[in-house]
């Protein structure tokens, strides 16, 4: 079998859901974690490694103090062996650097996995789903010349450890590194008028209220709850409200007590960002849509018309 | 600057419902739309070649249908259109569509292009396979774009945050929805380009080969559901005072 490695990114509290990950997607292996960076966080990531996987192969040097895509790929490229395979976590580095890690490395690329069927032969079986959540796919892959694979966050339980481990310092390979994409600066999100991630509940609007004109009548319940407004991506992105509303992994961390997501079809990446297992109700026009998958109580209605209805059914029931 | 931009006709997210039956999605009834972050990355196209001069091409890698995708975004403003069509390029995997398009970026003299971030089937991998066959500097998630080469650009990563970054050109970026606010496409624009000549390239003409698939979807299923919502029916009136009541009873109601 093709030797596994994990590229377990700077916080490592993902290590023991990739190598959870991995061991569903390559079952028997021994998973080596790859680390990258330089001076002292680095020693601390390859640290944390070790605590969940039994080797650890850390590439340090003042080039990888911020070790963007660009600078992983050929380090990768050069370091694994033939037929390698590497899981990586579905999150913006994986998405930078998996597709073109898979051609580097003339490996399948199976993204954004959230479940494993058949593995441990030459071709390995994976789940995923499609058009926001609303299909779900069975997708299978030649893993004859190794695979690169993300694996979508809270879809692996951890499992054992197989730490702790040691640290090999493989900085060697990351000698002469020329990126061809060069790091400046990071520039966090624009605070808002608005903290939501304070709030204890939340009025949540989507891509299904239709139109701006519309936003009045979510507005109003939430004034009837005593609420706030958030909102899905679409809403952020047409600029009818702040960056500062948008709960998901792109956005805001929300932790409310009570979410009613109003028109919201549900991807991972929109419910990413609500934690704490809030009580959710949604309300969408379609039966089928992935958020009454993880609702407490949904009602199955046009949002143009029972938001009237409840903004006055919620005053009365003050 | 000269730009191509790769543009994928899927089914409108907001058209369609859509349902799978004997491990395929329901096809009868889609309504089909240009994958949404395409859109933002033409209009960035667009906004480049206004400031900069050039121009813009957008390319797809589909069949016959896939002419009024290009035909949209060209009503848009690009320039010109690409159709990459040959039955050798049906079920290609992510990998041979990015090799198709390169064949066609290397018939060009293009110093940049641009790809959505992601299409329907959430893979978000042509973009990153396309420049590692060309040998280029790629960026994903694109959500800002300066300068005139190296690039100024900013990638929006966990929590909104923007990872800013200088890129060679030439290079593919893949843009993130937001970027910009897509101009409109009125019914004139449509006519106006409705007899633009597509020249359609085959693989012969483009002297590409997809490659034998290594990843094939096998079909789509519907999970075991599981318990899911407790589902409130009844008249509008009913449900909304019982909805009322329920939010009530979990502090929903300050
Ligand atoms: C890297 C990356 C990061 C992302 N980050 C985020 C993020 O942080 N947050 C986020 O939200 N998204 C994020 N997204 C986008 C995400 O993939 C989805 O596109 C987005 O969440 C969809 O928003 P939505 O549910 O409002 O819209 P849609 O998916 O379009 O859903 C609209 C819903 O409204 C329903 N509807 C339509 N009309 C009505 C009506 N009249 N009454 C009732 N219901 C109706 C429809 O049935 C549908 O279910 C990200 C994407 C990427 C690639
Ligand atoms: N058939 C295609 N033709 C042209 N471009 C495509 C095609 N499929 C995907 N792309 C491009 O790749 C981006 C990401 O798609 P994907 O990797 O399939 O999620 C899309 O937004 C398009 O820009």
């Amino acid at each position: 079998m093709s030797q596994v490695f994990v590229l377990v990114p700077g916080a490592a509290d993902a290590a023991p859901e990739l190598l959870a990950a991995a061991l569903a997607l390559f079952p028997g292996s021994t998973p080596t974690a790859l680390v990258a960076g330089h001076g002292p966080a680095l020693d601390a990531a390859a640290q944390a490694a070790a605590a969940t996987f039994k080797e650890v192969w850390a590439f340090g040097g003042a080039a990888l103090a911020h070790p963007n895509a660009e600078l992983l790929r050929p380090l990768l490229a050069k370091a694994l062996p033939a037929g390698a395979s590497v899981v990586l976590a579905h999150d913006t580095l994986g998405m930078d650097l998996g597709p073109g890690l898979s051609v580097k490395l003339g490996a399948a690329y199976l993204p954004d996995v959230v479940g494993v069927e058949a593995a441990g032969g030459a071709s390995l079986t994976v789940l995923r789903q499609e058009f926001g959540g609303q299909a779900h796919a069975r997708v299978a892959c030649d893993a004859s010349g190794g695979v690169v694979a993300t694996a979508r966050s809270g879809a692996f339980r951890p499992g054992e450890g197989q730490g702790p481990g040691t640290v090999l310092d493989r900085s060697g390979d990351a000698a002469g590194l020329q990126a061809r994409r060069r790091f400046v600066e990071l520039v966090q999100a624009e605070a808002g008028d608005v903290d939501i991630t304070k709030e204890d509940v939340l009025v949540s609007v989507g891509r299904g209220i239709g139109d701006k004109e519309n936003l009045p009548l979510a507005e109003e319940l939430a004034e009837a709850m005593g609420a706030v407004i958030s909102c899905s991506r679409p809403i952020v992105d047409a600029k009818w409200l702040d960056k500062a509303r948008q709960v998901g992994t792109s956005g805001q961390t929300v932790k409310p007590k009570v979410y009613l997501a109003l028109g919201i079809s549900g991807s991972f990446q929109h419910l990413g960002g609500i934690k704490g297992g809030p009580f959710l109700v949604a309300v969408n026009k379609n039966p089928k849509a992935p958020i009454f998958q993880v609702a407490d109580v949904g009602v199955v209605a046009d949002l143009l018309e029972l938001l009237p209805e409840l903004t006055e059914a919620v005053k009365k029931a003050k | 600057m000269e730009i191509l931009v790769c543009v994928k006709r899927v089914p409108d997210p907001a058209e369609n419902e859509i349902t799978v039956e004997g491990g395929d999605i329901g096809r009868d009834d889609l309504v089909y739309a240009v994958n949404e972050w395409d859109n933002y990355a033409v209009e960035e196209a667009l906004q480049i070649v206004e400031r900069e001069g050039g121009s813009v091409t957008v390319v797809t890698v589909g069949g016959a249908e896939a002419d009024e995708t290009l035909r949209r975004e060209m009503a848009m403003g690009a320039e010109k259109g690409l159709l990459l069509s040959d039955p050798a390029f049906e079920g290609a995997d992510g990998l041979g569509v990015a090799r198709v398009l390169a064949a066609a970026v290397r018939k060009g003299a293009y110093d940049l292009v641009l790809t959505g971030a992601m299409a329907d089937d959430g893979a978000a991998q042509v973009g990153g396979m396309l420049a590692a066959l060309l040998d280029w500097p790629f960026a994903s998630l694109v959500n800002r774009i300066e300068g005139t080469g190296p690039l100024r650009i900013g990638r929006e990563i966990e929590g909104g945050a923007q990872e800013v970054s200088d890129i060679d050109l030439p290079c593919v970026l893949s843009i993130q929805t937001g970027i910009n606010e897509p101009r409109y496409v009125g019914i004139r624009g449509i006519r106006k380009v409705a007899s633009a000549e597509i020249p359609v390239l085959d693989a012969a003409a483009l002297g590409a080969d997809p490659g034998a698939p290594k990843v094939r979807r096998l079909a789509y299923f519907v999970p075991e559901a599981g318990p899911g919502a407790e589902l409130l029916e009844g008249g509008t009136r009913d449900v909304a005072a019982r909805l009322a009541g329920i939010l009530k009873a979990k502090g929903g109601i300050k």
